[in-house]
């Protein structure tokens, strides 16, 4: 079904422009990746192997595309952190950051400075009545070996001021459940809940980051708008279009609280979303920071992009100078969405597991 | 063409369309019917936050004024348009009957007599109420506190809603949750997934009659929501199968309707008349197409196990799926085809263990599964069991089936388990007595009385009037 989705208003040399703007940044990176002086070991190997020559072949975001195979996931598993040190970094130590490890070895990036590059870019997209400069945030979610808990803090300190912590091991939650242990998955939950409502209760917080089943129940336990929250910061689990309708019009008691969802990870960064509400069936598109990250929804069997407004599977490329991430295939499915004025480039619309129709997928509160 | 009708979501009587829609399917050609609202757990638990103004509203009403409505409601339910659907569609008594039988399988026949009886129970609230306070004067519920049999009373409410997770089989279930409204009670629920059709009308007819649509909670929603109506609503009715009821099991805040495993047992006096009661037996398993808790699942015998299977089965196995609108139609159609395959594989399967053998078989021109009519039917299933342990001797399916089985009549009780409805065949006054004495079982008809027939001024599963209120005991100072 397609949707009536706000009037685009992006016009052909704005997509274009910034299709020569990712192209440029796309020869940039191979450059500095495939280059001894400047690559990690794991590209300049694996360029060996090839039968053909990043630094000669690749100029394009399409010439990429042609020629790199999916990204393998279990490279970031399984190999270690040193061979992903591009040389130009050899003498600064590492951040380790982690996704997965539900069960088994976690996948691991390594990093420097993105994502405070990342937050910064992202700052900039926030409403200031929303999210006042100069005051306190809390995070409420998935901290420990995570991008996301020093995001958040630079993100606070970048707008003037400080965040406050409480943790959520999303994946003890998600084995509470996977397990049906779902009694305490609650108490778990009503743990967390506490912690945060504490720190609402005995400091002054305007601005959360949470998950949206959290941001919930936090609602559920008290009123957010008289404990002084103007903007939440929202990722993390899957929102459908009814309950990103929920979330806006109910819990953030329709604006009083700044609902701004997002989509990210420890790999990408973050996609920020485009204004939605009931003029798009509250169907909330995610637009890529690019040239940073560039997503784009697939035909897995083609490799090539689905039509606008069809399903498909999310694929990722990550082209900072820390990181190199061609064709990583996301664990999500997504609509394909036409570009917006604010983001020349598609969009990835009401995310969820991949698969998620066909069977039930252990999300948890994270 | 009419326009498909997309049936909101109630939220303490608000319409309310969410977003995501589920459809509901005929079940013979899986055209959509109808498509429903289906709200995210997170909007039940919200409305339960003011489901006390649900409750002041009832409250604002005396009990006899809430029988007059519920009086009101059964012949709005049964006589008149009522709405359905989001833009204010009406629908009338005969297309409720004909778009419920298409979506269930339930002939026509079998809508009606359930109509019927859903009627009855509104229109006779009075009766129902007297049967499960035990003649208590409703006034007393209106004061809290008062005088029953010379003794003083006073009744207060353990809950501020009731908690409904519905089943599809049958209509009349529904019957179970009416006097709620009359006892003050709002209901927050979550309707069968095939069967939207009985609840909302049934509240749609309690609203044109008076009652405060604050009163409602129909929420089609996911299991999440369905947990959380359980856990959130201090009292709750939960409909399923063994496992779905076994989670609930012990949890004094959960009235568990599970399988009934209702039985016709033959005392030793009276087995040699065997042939008397063909009619009675056939009846308690064949009623309503065989889909009631209270249809009998097993015929429990002191001897002539075989014959009595052979007498069953030449009078079920010949039955077949007849056309939705004739009036002699015994078997209801899958709204879910795989559930039939799935009972069909599962008694099959059953059957390779020795000890067995299906009854209904040679009388019965081809399969048990069955298409006919457009749509998937199960035909008439007995079985005849050696042994009580066998794994058919005590099951419940969803068609008219019973396994038939030896049993000395000083061994039935301590082998029959938890039995929703025992009709016991015997006048052997020491037979009598055990049975009366017996706490495993529900409601016990004494002589040649169907299982299928209940009393509506006696529950026969949980009395919701005690589930609902508690007595104290109180002082009042001159």
């Amino acid at each position: 079904m397609r949707l009536e989705i706000i009037p685009v208003m992006v016009s052909e040399e704005q997509i274009k422009h910034a299709a020569n703007d990712l192209d440029q940044h796309v020869e940039e990176m191979i450059n500095w990746h495939f280059s001894p002086e400047s690559g990690c070991p794991f590209w300049l190997n694996w360029a060996k192997e090839q039968d053909f020559n990043p630094l000669e072949e690749i100029r394009t975001l399409a010439e990429l595309y042609d020629k790199f195979p999916y990204f393998e996931d279990e490279w970031l598993r399984d190999l270690p952190n040193k061979v992903w040190v591009p040389q130009a970094f050899a003498d600064r130590p590492f951040n380790i950051f982690e996704t997965g490890g539900t069960t088994g070895m976690p996948k691991q990036r390594i990093g420097w400075d993105d994502f405070r590059i990342d937050y910064t870019s992202f700052s900039k997209t926030l409403n200031d009545d929303h999210f006042p400069r100069d005051h306190y945030w809390l995070m409420v979610g998935p901290t420990g070996p995570r991008r996301l808990r020093l995001a958040i803090e630079h993100l606070a300190n970048e707008r003037g001021c400080s965040c406050y912590f409480v943790d959520l091991d999303p994946r003890w939650v998600k084995r509470l459940i996977a397990t049906q242990q779902f009694d305490q998955a609650r108490a778990y939950m009503d743990h967390v809940v506490e912690q945060a409502l504490t720190i609402i209760k005995n400091r002054e917080i305007s601005a959360l980051f949470t998950t949206p089943k959290l941001l919930e129940a936090l609602a559920e336990r008290r009123d957010l708008v008289s404990a002084g929250i103007k903007g939440v910061f929202c990722g993390g689990t899957t929102m459908d279009r009814q309950y990103a309708r929920f979330l806006q019009e109910e819990v953030c008691e329709g604006g009083k609280i700044g609902f701004v969802p997002t989509y990210g990870n420890t790999l990408m960064g973050l996609a920020r979303n485009h204004p939605f509400g009931p003029e798009n069936d509250y169907s909330i598109a995610y637009y890529a920071p690019q040239p940073r990250a560039v997503l784009r929804v697939i035909d897995t069997a083609s490799g090539k992009p689905v039509e606008y407004d069809n399903w498909g599977r999310v694929e990722l490329t990550t082209l900072t100078k820390e990181f190199f991430m061609p064709r990583f295939l996301e664990r999500d499915e997504a609509i394909r969405r036409e570009p917006w004025k604010e983001a020349p480039w598609d969009g990835v619309a009401e995310i969820r597991p991949f698969g998620a129709m066909e069977k039930k997928i252990v999300e948890g509160v994270y | 063409m009419k326009q498909v009708p997309h049936l909101p979501s109630l939220r303490l009587g608000k319409p309310y369309c969410s977003l995501n829609q589920s459809e509901v399917l005929d079940y013979r050609d899986g055209s959509v019917r109808a498509t429903l609202s289906q709200v995210n757990p997170g909007v039940i638990r919200r409305d339960l936050k003011e489901v006390g103004q649900a409750r002041a509203a009832l409250q604002k009403f005396s009990t006899a004024e809430l029988l007059e409505i519920s009086r009101q409601a059964g012949e709005f339910f049964l006589h008149e348009e009522l709405p359905v659907g989001k833009a204010g569609e009406l629908q009338s008594p005969q297309e409720y009957l004909e778009t419920l039988s298409s979506t269930s399988g339930l002939p026509h026949i079998m809508v009606s007599r359930n109509m019927e009886k859903i009627h009855h129970a509104l229109t006779h609230m009075d009766t129902i109420l007297n049967g499960l306070t035990r003649g208590l004067d409703v006034e007393v519920l209106d004061r809290g506190y008062g005088e029953q049999s010379g003794s003083p009373v006073c009744f207060h409410p353990t809950t501020k809603a009731l908690g409904l997770v519905m089943p599809s089989n049958s209509p009349a279930v529904n019957s179970l949750w009416l006097p709620a409204i009359p006892l003050k009670i709002p209901v927050i629920m979550k309707p069968g997934k095939d069967e939207p059709w009985t609840p909302y009308r049934l509240m749609q007819a309690f609203i044109k009659a008076g009652c405060p649509a604050k009163a409602f909670g129909f929420y089609p929603t996911d299991h999440e929501g369905a947990a959380d109506i359980l856990r959130l609503c201090d009292r709750a009715l939960i409909f399923g199968d063994k496992s779905t009821t076994d989670q609930y099991a012990g949890n004094p805040g959960v009235q568990v309707h599970g399988p009934g495993f209702s039985k016709v047992l033959i005392g030793e006096d009276e087995i040699e008349n065997w042939q008397d009661y063909i009619d009675l037996m056939v009846a308690s398993i064949s009623d309503n197409g065989g889909r009631s808790c209270i249809n009998a699942s097993a015929i429990i015998v002191p001897k002539y196990a075989k014959e009595i299977a052979d007498a069953l089965g030449q009078r079920l196995g010949p039955i077949k799926p007849l056309a939705m609108n004739d009036p002699n139609a015994v078997l209801s159609g899958f709204a879910n085809p795989k559930m039939a395959e799935w009972i069909d594989a599962a008694i099959d399967a059953d059957l390779l263990e020795a000890g067995a053998y299906e009854a209904t078989a040679p009388y019965r021109d081809g399969p048990r599964q069955v298409k006919a009519e457009g749509g998937t039917y199960l035909r008439p299933t007995i079985i005849a069991c050696e042994s009580i342990e066998h794994p058919l001797a005590n099951r419940e399916f969803l068609c008219p089936y019973a396994s038939v089985v030896e049993v000395p009549q000083s061994e039935m009780l301590d082998k029959i388990g938890p039995t929703l409805v025992v009709s016991a065949l015997t006048k052997c006054e020491s037979f009598k007595r055990e049975l009366l004495m017996d706490p495993r079982i529900e409601r016990l008809n004494v002589g040649p009385i169907s299982t299928m027939k209940i009393s509506w001024d006696q529950p026969h599963e949980g009395n919701l009037f005690e589930f609902l209120y508690k007595r104290r005991s109180i002082g009042l100072a001159a």
